[in-house]
C-alpha cells in the first residue's frame, strides 16, 4: 500500500518534471528571440492605441459608449486574451513542426496530456506578456484601467483563456490530420468567431438567428458580462456560469480531437 | 535462455496500397548489437519508427523489454532512446538547452551532470552554448547521439548514426558505442548503409528488401553463405537478386 502510494507520488513528480521540461523548452525559445517577444507585445499595444482614440471619439459622440467610456478598450484588451491564448497553444505546437522535432518528442516518455498542460502553461505566459503591457499603457494614455473591473476581470480572463485553449487544441488536431496545409487556420480561425462573439457591440445587435449562435460561444457571454459590469455595475452570474460550462464542453471536445 | 529485448512477430505496415514492412519477425537479445541492412525504401526506418511507437503497425506485435509496445509504450520509453538523421533537435535552442529539456523528459536525475559527462565523452564542450542550428553536420550528429544516451538506455535504436561524420570521427563514434555497450550491456539495433560499420559493431545482421527480411545471420556466416569477402558484396548480391516469381 505504502509502496503503491510512493510509486504514484513518484509517477506524479515525473509527470510534473516532463511538463516543466516542455514549458522550459518554449521559454528558452522565447528568451532567445527578442523579435518573438516584440511580436507578442506589438499587436495588442497597437490595437489598444487605435481603439483608445476611437473610444475617446465615441465617448463624446455616442450615448451608448458615453455610458461607460472604457467599454471598447476593455473589449479590445479582453479580445486579445482570447486571441493570444489560442495562438499560444497553436504556435507552441507549430514550433515543433517547424523544428522537425515531433519525432524526438513522441519517442520520449512525454504523455499527450502532459504536453497539453505545458501548452496551457505557455499560453498563459504568452497572454500575460502580450496583454499586460497594453493594459498598463492604457492607464496613462487614456485614463482607463481594465483592472477597475475588479474580481470579475479574473473570471473573464480565465473564461476567455479556456476558450482560446479549446480552439487551439482543435487547430492542432486539424494540423495533425491535414498537415502544414492547415497552418493558416491557426492564424485565422479566431476571427471567424469575432463577429458572433459580440466583442464591440451587444449580442442584441446581431440578427436573431446569429444571436442563437452567439449564445453557444463563451466569448459572447464574457463580453456581455463585461458590459454588464461596466454599464450596470453588476456581475452577471448567469453569463459567467454559461461561459464556464461552455468552456468545459469545448475543452472536452478540444482534448478529444487532440488526443 | 537469453532474454529478448526486442521481440517482433509478423509485423506489417501499409501506407495505402504500399506495403512498407511486410510480415517481419526478429528478436534481439540483451547486450546484442544487430544491424538492419537494406537499400533505400527497404523498410528499415519504418521498422525503427514502429519500434519507437512513432508509427502504428497495420498488424503484428512488438514486445520491447518485456512490454507490449502497442499498449504500454510509456512504460518502456524511459528505458530506450534513438538517434536519426531524419529528426532534428530545435535549431534555435542551444545544445545545452536542448539536452536539458530532453534530460528532464527522460527523467534523468541530474541532467546538468549527465550533460557535462556526455559533452566531455563526445567532445562537444566547446559548443554547448551555441545554437544547435549553427552546428556543422558532424557536430549535430554528436549532439544527437548525446541526446540518445542521456538516459543511459537499455535499448538504443540508431538510424545511420555516423552518416555525416568524417571517417576519423565516425570510427571514434563506433568505438564509443562499443564501449557503451560493454559498460552497460545495452542492446543496439542499428540501421546503416555503412557496411564496415555493421561488420565492426553487429553480431547479427538482418538484410531487408522491399519490406521483408530476406536473409539474416552473423556477418561471417553471410560472407560464407554468399561466398563473398565483404558485406558490401553480400548487400549488392541481395539488392540485385531478381524477385522470385
Amino acid at each position: 500500500m505504502t509502496g503503491s502510494i510512493i510509486s504514484r507520488r513518484g509517477a506524479f513528480l515525473m509527470s510534473l518534471r516532463r511538463i516543466e521540461a516542455m514549458l522550459l523548452r518554449y521559454l528558452y525559445l522565447l528568451q532567445g528571440s527578442w523579435p518573438r517577444v516584440l511580436d507578442l507585445i506589438y499587436w495588442p499595444t497597437i490595437q489598444m492605441v487605435l481603439w483608445g482614440f476611437t473610444s475617446q471619439f465615441f465617448a463624446t459622440n455616442s450615448s451608448w459608449v458615453a455610458k461607460a467610456s472604457g467599454v471598447l478598450l476593455g473589449a479590445v484588451l479582453l479580445w486579445d486574451v482570447l486571441w493570444r491564448s489560442q495562438l499560444g497553444i497553436s504556435l507552441s505546437f507549430l514550433e515543433e513542426m517547424w523544428a522537425r522535432n515531433l519525432g524526438n518528442l513522441f519517442a520520449t516518455p512525454l504523455r499527450p496530456y502532459e504536453w497539453v498542460l505545458s501548452f496551457f502553461a505557455m499560453s498563459f505566459v504568452r497572454v500575460v506578456i502580450a496583454t499586460v503591457p497594453a493594459m498598463l499603457l492604457a492607464i496613462p494614455f487614456y485614463d482607463y484601467s481594465i483592472f477597475s473591473l475588479g474580481l470579475p476581470l479574473i473570471g473573464f480572463f480565465g473564461a476567455l483563456m479556456a476558450m482560446g485553449w479549446a480552439v487551439g487544441l482543435v487547430v492542432i488536431a486539424l494540423i495533425l490530420r491535414y498537415g502544414m496545409g492547415a497552418e493558416g487556420i491557426a492564424w485565422a480561425v479566431i476571427f471567424l468567431l469575432a463577429p458572433v462573439s459580440a466583442v464591440y457591440y451587444p449580442v442584441s445587435a446581431l440578427p436573431s438567428w446569429l444571436q442563437a449562435v452567439a449564445m453557444l460561444l463563451p466569448s459572447a457571454h464574457v463580453f456581455e458580462g463585461m458590459r454588464a459590469v461596466m454599464m450596470e455595475h453588476r456581475f452577471p452570474w448567469d453569463r459567467f456560469a454559461a461561459a464556464v460550462l461552455l468552456d468545459l464542453l469545448y475543452l472536452g471536445i478540444g482534448m478529444a480531437a487532440f488526443l | 535462455m537469453t532474454e529478448s529485448v526486442i521481440q517482433v512477430e509478423n509485423l506489417v505496415k501499409r501506407f495505402g496500397e504500399t506495403v512498407a514492412v511486410d510480415g517481419i519477425d526478429f528478436s534481439l537479445a540483451r547486450g546484442a548489437v544487430a544491424g538492419l541492412l537494406g537499400g533505400n525504401g527497404a523498410g528499415k526506418t519504418t521498422t525503427i519508427a514502429m519500434l519507437l511507437g512513432l508509427l502504428l503497425p497495420s498488424s503484428g506485435s512488438i514486445r520491447i523489454l518485456g512490454e507490449d509496445m502497442l499498449r504500454h509504450r510509456h512504460r518502456v520509453l524511459p528505458r530506450m532512446n534513438f538517434s536519426s538523421p531524419y529528426v532534428d533537435l530545435p535549431h534555435r535552442l542551444t545544445v545545452r538547452q536542448n539536452l536539458s529539456v530532453y534530460g528532464r523528459l527522460y527523467g534523468v536525475a541530474d541532467p546538468r551532470e549527465r550533460i557535462a559527462v556526455l559533452a566531455s565523452d563526445l567532445q562537444f564542450k566547446e559548443f554547448l552554448d551555441r545554437p544547435t542550428g549553427n552546428l556543422s553536420a558532424g557536430q549535430k550528429t554528436r549532439v544527437t547521439l548525446a541526446k540518445s544516451l542521456l538516459n543511459e538506455p537499455e535499448l538504443l535504436l540508431l538510424d545511420e548514426p555516423t552518416a555525416s561524420l568524417d571517417p576519423d570521427t565516425g570510427d571514434w563514434v563506433r568505438g564509443y558505442l562499443q564501449a557503451y555497450r560493454q559498460r552497460t550491456n545495452a542492446s543496439i539495433l542499428l540501421a546503416s548503409h555503412n557496411m564496415g560499420e555493421v561488420e565492426r559493431l553487429c553480431g547479427d545482421v538482418l538484410m531487408m528488401r522491399r519490406g521483408k527480411i530476406v536473409d539474416r545471420g552473423a556477418p561471417g556466416e553471410l560472407l560464407t553463405r554468399y561466398g563473398r569477402s565483404s558485406l558490401e558484396e553480400v548487400f549488392l548480391d541481395i539488392a540485385r537478386e531478381p524477385e522470385a516469381a
